[in-house]
C-alpha cells in the first residue's frame, strides 16, 4: 500500500520534480554568493548613520533597502533619472550596479511557476505535494527496508540503483521535506488563502508640517542595522507626508521635519512565521542551509532516474499475466510466493487455465496479503516456493506475520501447493508453515497440501486434476516450464583434481560476458556478483538448472566455481568434460544469506571437497587481512587439495591466517570435524572473540560439524542454534 | 477587462453626485523595457484637497504586494474591497493596459486628478509615478521610472 503511495506519485510528477529541483539548487547558490560578495555594515553601525551617509551622498534619494544577506541598495532620482546601486555601509557611497539579475529572474519563474503564471503556480504545487508524500512515503519504504526506524544508516545490499535510490534518500530525505513543505506554505500565502498580509499602522494624521531633518540625528533610526528592512522617504515637497520604516519588528511612519516615530505597528504572529517559512525555502538569510537544501535537491534527478529503473526491473522480474481480474470482482485469488520467478510462470498457467474455465481469478503476491481485497474470493490458492531452509521466499516475506495479526482467517476455503527439490531436507518447508499457520488459524481447506518437485510438469498436471475434481471441473494444467533469462560463459581455464581418489574434480574459470548499462543500473545478468551466491547452470538436455556456489565476486573479473563428477550427473558431467573455449549457458541467483560481511570479527570457514569453492572467495576477497581460519577436509592430499598453490600464496599474503587440513585416506582417517575438535580450545576462543562460522560443503559434512561445534561450545553455555539465531552460523549444503 | 463591472465598482466607490451622469474614458497606460517581471499598477483618483476619492483600475492580482503600491496603499488603509471587481493581471514590461470606463462628468474639470502607482517585484517601488488632472479634454503625462506615457480620452 505504502509502496503504491510512492510509485505513482514519483512516476507521474517526477519530470516535473527535476526541473523544480534542478532550478531550486541553482537558485541556492545566490543567497550564499550575495553573502560573500556584500559590503557588510560594521557592528554597532546605525540605521540613523547609514541613512544620514546615503542621503548626504545621494540627493533625490527615495528609498534604502537592506536584503537578508547584508546587502544594500538604495534607489534615487538623479535629474529625473531613476537610478539604483549597492552601497557600501562603511561609506555610504556606491559599491556596485543594482541591476536585477536576468538568470535568477529567469530560474526564479521557472522554479516557481514554470514560466505559466498562477496555473503554473498551481502545478508546482501539486509537484510540491507530491515530493512531500514521496518523502514520507520513502522513509516509511526506506524504514522497513533497513529493519526499522534506529536502522536507518544500515548497510544496504542489492543492485546499484536500489541502493543509490536509498542511500541518497535517506541523506536527502529532511531536506525534501523540509523545502516541499515550505513551497506549499509560500504558495497559500502567495494565493492569499493565509492571514500573513502586511500590517501597517494607519498614516498619521497630524504631522510637524516641518521638512528636511537629518536622517542621521533621528530618534527613531537609531537601531541596530542588522534589523533594518527598508526606507522610503517622504515627498519632500509635501510637508503631509512621512518617512516609511520597515524592520525585521514591523512597520512605522517618521515625521520628515523631526525624525519622530509618528505610528507603528509589530508584525503580526502569521507574518512572522510566513518571513521565516521563506527564508527556510529561499535560504535568503540562512545562506549555509540554502546551500545544504540545493545539495539535497540534486539527489532529486538521480533518484528520479533510479527509481525509474527500479519500477521497469519489478515489472520485468514478475511475468505479465494476461487478464488479471481486478481484485474486488476475483472469485479465485492466487497468491504467489516466488524467489527466482520459476513459481510465477506456474502460476501463470493456472490463472490461464481457470480463466478458460470461467473463473475470475486474479493474481497477487503473497507479500500484500489483504484478504479485505477481495470481498468476493470463493477460494484461495496459495502457490509458494521455499528459500534456504524453510524461510519466506522474496515475494512472501511478511505473509506469516500478516496471518497471525489477523482476528481470523477467510471464510472462503485455502488451496496450498509448495515447490521445492526433494533432494533438500527443507523441501517445501515454507509451504507447510503456511499450511500450519493457516490450520492453527482456522482457515477451512480446500485441499490438502500438495507439493510439486524440481519444477515438474507431471507433479503440477496431477495437482490441477485433483483441484478440478475439487471444484467440480476438468483442470488441464500444460506448464511449460520458463527458463531463467540465461548467457553463455565461455570456460577459459581448469584445473584438475582428484582422479587418483575416484572422485574427478575441476576448479573451472569462465570469462565474465559484458556487462550492459542496463544490467549495471538494475544489478541484473553478471554485474554484480559475490563469492557465495549461485551460478545457474543449464545443463543440455534438461530444463532445469543446477545451481553452483561462486568461488568468486564481479571485482575478480571471472566467473569461477568447483564441481565434482557425481555418478550419473547430467549437468556435474558435462561440466567436468568441458574443455577450454567451451561454452554453458548460466544465470545468477543471489544468496545473501551466506556472505562473509564487512565485520572484522574473526572467520572461522569450514568446507569439504567441492565445498571450499565459496570459502576460497571469501579468502581471495579478503583485501583488509581481517583475520580468517579455514578448515578444509580433502580425501588425500596428493589428489583433491583443492587450491593448494593459492592457499599457500593467500598465507603469506595474509589473506589467510591460519589453514588446518584433514584427510579422510589413509591409515588414519581424518574428517574436518576432527580437526575442528582438535583445535577445540582455539575454536572456542574465536567464537567467544565474536567470530562468525561459515560451512560450506556436503550434508553429512555439515551435520558432522555441527555435532563438533556443540561439544565445543557447551562448556561457554553456547549452541550451534544460539549463533544461527544471531547469525553468526551460517550454510551452505548441497 | 469588464467596463460594466468597472463602471458598477465605481459607482459605488465614488460617493458623488449625479453619478447617473457619466461618459465612456477610455485609458491607456505603455510601460517602458524595465528588466523585470510584470508590474503592479493601481490607478485612483483624489480630489482637489489631495484625499482619496476611489479606484479605477488594479493592476496585479495578489493582494499580499498591494502594499509596495504605497501612495494607494496609504490613501485606502490596503483595502481590497476598493478594487473588488476592477482587478486584472499585472502588465508586463513593454505592454499596454487599456481599459474603458464610465467616469461621472462631476469628475472632470474640477480639480479631481488621476494618479498611477506602480511596483515590480524585486526592484523599486514608484508610488505615484503618474499624476494628471482629470480634463474633459483628455490629457497624457509620462511617468520617471516603468511607465512610458500614461493618457485617457
Amino acid at each position: 500500500m505504502i509502496r503504491a503511495f510512492h510509485r505513482w506519485p514519483g512516476l507521474v510528477a517526477a519530470l516535473l520534480l527535476v526541473v523544480l529541483a534542478l532550478s531550486g539548487a541553482a537558485l541556492s547558490l545566490y543567497p550564499a554568493v550575495e553573502r560573500l560578495s556584500a559590503p557588510q555594515a560594521g557592528a554597532g553601525l546605525s540605521v540613523a548613520d547609514l541613512a544620514g551617509r546615503i542621503a548626504a551622498s545621494h540627493p533625490g534619494l527615495e528609498q534604502i533597502r537592506r536584503a537578508p544577506s547584508g546587502l544594500v541598495t538604495a534607489y534615487w532620482f538623479d535629474g529625473g533619472t531613476p537610478q539604483a546601486a549597492v552601497i557600501d555601509p562603511a561609506t555610504g557611497l556606491d559599491a556596485a550596479p543594482a541591476d536585477p539579475d536576468p538568470v535568477r529572474r529567469w530560474l526564479t519563474n521557472l522554479h516557481r511557476s514554470l514560466f505559466l503564471g498562477d496555473a503554473g503556480r498551481i502545478v508546482t504545487a501539486v509537484g510540491a505535494g507530491a515530493m512531500l508524500v514521496l518523502a514520507l512515503s520513502g522513509a516509511v519504504l526506506v524504514a522497513r527496508r533497513t529493519g526499522g526506524w534506529r536502522r536507518w544508516f544500515a548497510p544496504l545490499r542489492g543492485p546499484v540503483a536500489g541502493r543509490l535510490h536509498v542511500e541518497i534518500a535517506r541523506i536527502a530525505v529532511l531536506g525534501l521535506v523540509l523545502s516541499s513543505a515550505t513551497a506549499l506554505w509560500m504558495t497559500a500565502s502567495t494565493f492569499d488563502l493565509l492571514p500573513d498580509g502586511a500590517s501597517t499602522p494607519p498614516f498619521p494624521a497630524e504631522v510637524s508640517g516641518r521638512t528636511g531633518a537629518d536622517l542621521a540625528a533621528a530618534g527613531a533610526l537609531q537601531i541596530p542595522v542588522a534589523t533594518f528592512r527598508s526606507l522610503s522617504l517622504a515627498d519632500p515637497g509635501d510637508p503631509a507626508d512621512a518617512h516609511t520604516l520597515k524592520t525585521a519588528q514591523g512597520t512605522g511612519y517618521l515625521d520628515q521635519g523631526t525624525g519622530a516615530l509618528l505610528a507603528w505597528a509589530d508584525l503580526a504572529g502569521w507574518s512572522r512565521v510566513s518571513e521565516t517559512i521563506f527564508m527556510l525555502h529561499t535560504g535568503q538569510g540562512a545562506a549555509v542551509l540554502g546551500l545544504v537544501l540545493g545539495l539535497m535537491a540534486l539527489g532529486v534527478p538521480v533518484m528520479a532516474g533510479t527509481g525509474l529503473v527500479l519500477w521497469l526491473a519489478s515489472r520485468r522480474a514478475r511475468p505479465r499475466i494476461r487478464g488479471n481480474a481486478p481484485p474486488r470482482n476475483a472469485g479465485t485469488v492466487l497468491l504467489v510466493g516466488s524467489e527466482g520467478g520459476s513459481t510465477w510462470g506456474f502460476a501463470s498457467t493456472l490463472h490461464a487455465a481457470l480463466t478458460d474455465a470461467g473463473q475470475n481469478v486474479h493474481v497477487a503476491p503473497m507479500s500484500g496479503f489483504d484478504p479485505a481485497r477481495y470481498p468476493r474470493a470463493a477460494r484461495f490458492i496459495i502457490l509458494a516456493a521455499t528459500y534456504g531452509e524453510g524461510c519466506a521466499p522474496a515475494s512472501a516475506r511478511g505473509f506469516l506475520d500478516r496471518l497471525a495479526r489477523m482476528d481470523r482467517a477467510p471464510c472462503a476455503p485455502l488451496a496450498v501447493l509448495g515447490f521445492g527439490d526433494r533432494s533438500f531436507p527443507a523441501f517445501c518447508a515454507y509451504a507447510e508453515a503456511v499450511s500450519t499457520a493457516a490450520e492453527a488459524k482456522g482457515w477451512p481447506q480446500l485441499l490438502a497440501t500438495g507439493s510439486i518437485d524440481r519444477q515438474s510438469p507431471q507433479d503440477f498436471a496431477r495437482w490441477g486434476r485433483t483441484l478440478g475434481a475439487a471444484l467440480g471441473m476438468a483442470l488441464d494444467l500444460v506448464h511449460q516450464p520458463v527458463t531463467p533469462a540465461s548467457e553463455p560463459l565461455t570456460l577459459v581455464s581448469r584445473r584438475d583434481y582428484g582422479a587418483e581418489v575416484q572422485a574427478p574434480t575441476a576448479i573451472l574459470r569462465f570469462a565474465r560476458p559484458p556487462v550492459t548499462l542496463w544490467q549495471r543500473l538494475t544489478g541484473q545478468g553478471f554485474a554484480r556478483y559475490r563469492a557465495g551466491d549461485l551460478l545457474g547452470i543449464l545443463p543440455e538436455g534438461s530444463p532445469v538448472p543446477r545451481l553452483y556456489s561462486l568461488a568468486s565476486g564481479s571485482s575478480d573479473g571471472f566467473i569461477e566455481i568447483v564441481v565434482r563428477k557425481q555418478p550419473g550427473g547430467l549437468c556435474s558431467g558435462q561440466l567436468v568434460e568441458l574443455q577450454r573455449g567451451g561454452t554453458v549457458q548460466a544465470f545468477l541467483r543471489r544468496n545473501p544469506g551466506f556472505r562473509a560481511g564487512r565485520g572484522r570479527t574473526p572467520l572461522i570457514l569450514i568446507g569439504a571437497g567441492t565445498g571450499i569453492g565459496p570459502l576460497a572467495g571469501f579468502i581471495r576477497a579478503n583485501a583488509r587481512r581481517r583475520p580468517v581460519h579455514l578448515f578444509f577436509g580433502m580425501r588425500h592430499p596428493d589428489s583433491d587439495f583443492l587450491y593448494r598453490e593459492d592457499l599457500a600464496e593467500w598465507q603469506a599474503s595474509r589473506r589467510l591466517s591460519r589453514l588446518v587440513t584433514a584427510r579422510s585416506r589413509g591409515e588414519r582417517p581424518h574428517y574436518v570435524q576432527d580437526a575442528l575438535r582438535h583445535e577445540a580450545a582455539e575454536v572456542a576462543r574465536l567464537i567467544g572473540e565474536g567470530a562468525r562460522v561459515m560451512v560450506c560443503g556436503g550434508r553429512g559434512m555439515a551435520a558432522g560439524v555441527s555435532t563438533a561445534l556443540a561439544e565445543i561450545l557447551a562448556p561457554a553455555g553456547l549452541t550451534p542454534a544460539l549463533l544461527k539465531a544471531e547469525g553468526r552460523y551460517v550454510e551452505d549444503i548441497y | 477587462m469588464n467596463p460594466l463591472a468597472a463602471v458598477l465598482a465605481l459607482s459605488t466607490a465614488l460617493t458623488l453626485p449625479a453619478v447617473a451622469l457619466a461618459r465612456p474614458v477610455t485609458l491607456a497606460a505603455t510601460l517602458n523595457n524595465y528588466g523585470g517581471d510584470g508590474a503592479y499598477l493601481a490607478l485612483y483618483v483624489t480630489d482637489p484637497q489631495g484625499a482619496y476619492v476611489g479606484s479605477l483600475w488594479m493592476a496585479g492580482t495578489k493582494s499580499k504586494y498591494y502594499e509596495h503600491l504605497s501612495g494607494w496603499y496609504r490613501a485606502t488603509g490596503g483595502d481590497t474591497r476598493q478594487v473588488d471587481g476592477i482587478t486584472g493581471a499585472s502588465v508586463g514590461a513593454g505592454r499596454t493596459l487599456e481599459i474603458t470606463l464610465d467616469l461621472a462628468d462631476a469628475l472632470f474639470d474640477a480639480g479631481y486628478t488621476l494618479h498611477v502607482d506602480a511596483a515590480v517585484e524585486e526592484m523599486r517601488d514608484s508610488p505615484n509615478e503618474v499624476a494628471l488632472p482629470l480634463n474633459s479634454a483628455g490629457a497624457s503625462a509620462s511617468g520617471t521610472r516603468y511607465i512610458t506615457s500614461v493618457s485617457y480620452r
